[in-house]
């Protein structure tokens, strides 16, 4: 819808959204082309809100344990609301029921969506008067909810949430969230520092994340 | 042209972070920093869109429905009630607080 209304072609607006499938990065992308940037700038911001699929595909490969055949394929799907789906499963086989089926699911309506929109971009009318824009933080509060679990996490997504907000009207698009995901190397740093701290009587002061790590149980599912 | 061009650089680079992150080998996976690392990632990553997403309008922050939408939404998750009720609540409140206000 937005990318029709910003002088891309019916072809064009269709391929952005088959080919990146990363809303944040196809948002970004319209809108720097639409103000009259240059193609690679505009590339290269977009590319930026997508780097955050990086790290989860880091924590879905364990999780999903793909075999390395198939990975090519399911990275096209590795996104927010597929992970968060995976990581909210108890079991790795619903894990990777959750990842397929978000993933198809999500990939056939956005590209539905994004053809009809660029069809009749008009037609639909103003999203934000039926509280729409308001469904997808929801979707995401449902899916972080379960994993607050210990104070580690909720330090972790507080801090970042202060991060993401406080950032975000000093940095460009979708770097605030990549400073935001510091918050998880930096709850761990201080977590390690100050097991260390207490140890110091002993004559262990290991300042170092891992000494965290290695004596906290393995959560793997 | 130039759409296109910038289109094809999106589609391959937004295509090879996503890749790259499922072939980091398994071996340096097994590092119990980098598997505690990993699990933390994504709280943090949601955590920040989920505000983000609440509470940006562009590059500012604002105050507006969404932010009533997200707070019932946090006191339905409170209240144990299923994933699509809690979604529901947050459309429905953040439609109505702007019903009322607008």
């Amino acid at each position: 819808m937005t990318s029709a209304g910003s002088g891309l072609t019916l072809l064009q607006t269709c391929a952005l959204s088959l080919l990146v499938f990363t809303g944040a990065s196809q948002f970004a992308l319209v809108g720097a082309l639409a103000a009259g940037g240059n193609p690679l700038t505009a590339a290269a911001g977009a590319f930026f809100l997508g780097v955050r699929n990086a790290f989860y595909g880091l924590r879905l490969s364990q999780l999903l344990a793909l075999p390395r055949a198939v990975r090519p394929f399911a990275a096209q799907w590795v996104i927010d609301e597929t992970t968060a789906v995976a990581l909210a499963q108890p079991t790795r086989r619903s894990a990777r029921i959750g990842f397929a089926v978000t993933g198809l699911s999500l990939y056939l309506l956005w590209n539905l969506t994004t053809l009809l929109g660029a069809l009749g971009a008009e037609a639909i009318g103003d999203t934000e008067a039926w509280g729409l824009d308001a469904a997808g933080p929801a979707v995401f509060l449902a899916l972080l909810a379960p994993m607050l679990k210990t104070t580690t996490e909720r330090a972790v997504a507080a801090l970042a949430v202060v991060l993401g907000l406080g950032l975000l009207p000093v940095l460009p698009a979708g770097v605030p969230v990549l400073v935001a995901a510091l918050a998880a190397p930096a709850v761990l740093w201080a977590q390690g520092r100050r097991r260390g701290g207490t140890r110091t009587h002993d004559g262990v002061q290991d300042t170092h994340p891992d000494a965290y790590a290695q004596d906290t149980p393995e959560e793997d599912r | 042209m130039n759409t296109w061009i910038a289109i094809g650089a999106t589609a391959l680079g937004c295509y090879a972070v996503k890749l790259a992150g499922l072939m980091v080998p398994a071996g340096a996976l097994e590092r119990p920093l980098v598997r505690r690392l990993a699990a933390l990632l994504p709280v943090a990553l949601l955590a920040a869109l989920t505000a983000q997403q609440t509470f940006a309008d562009g590059r500012a922050l604002v105050l507006d429905a969404r932010a009533a939408g997200l707070a019932a939404a946090a006191v339905a998750l409170v209240l144990r009630a299923p994933f699509l009720l809690v979604v529901a609540t947050a459309v429905l409140v953040t439609a109505g607080v702007r019903a009322i206000a607008g």
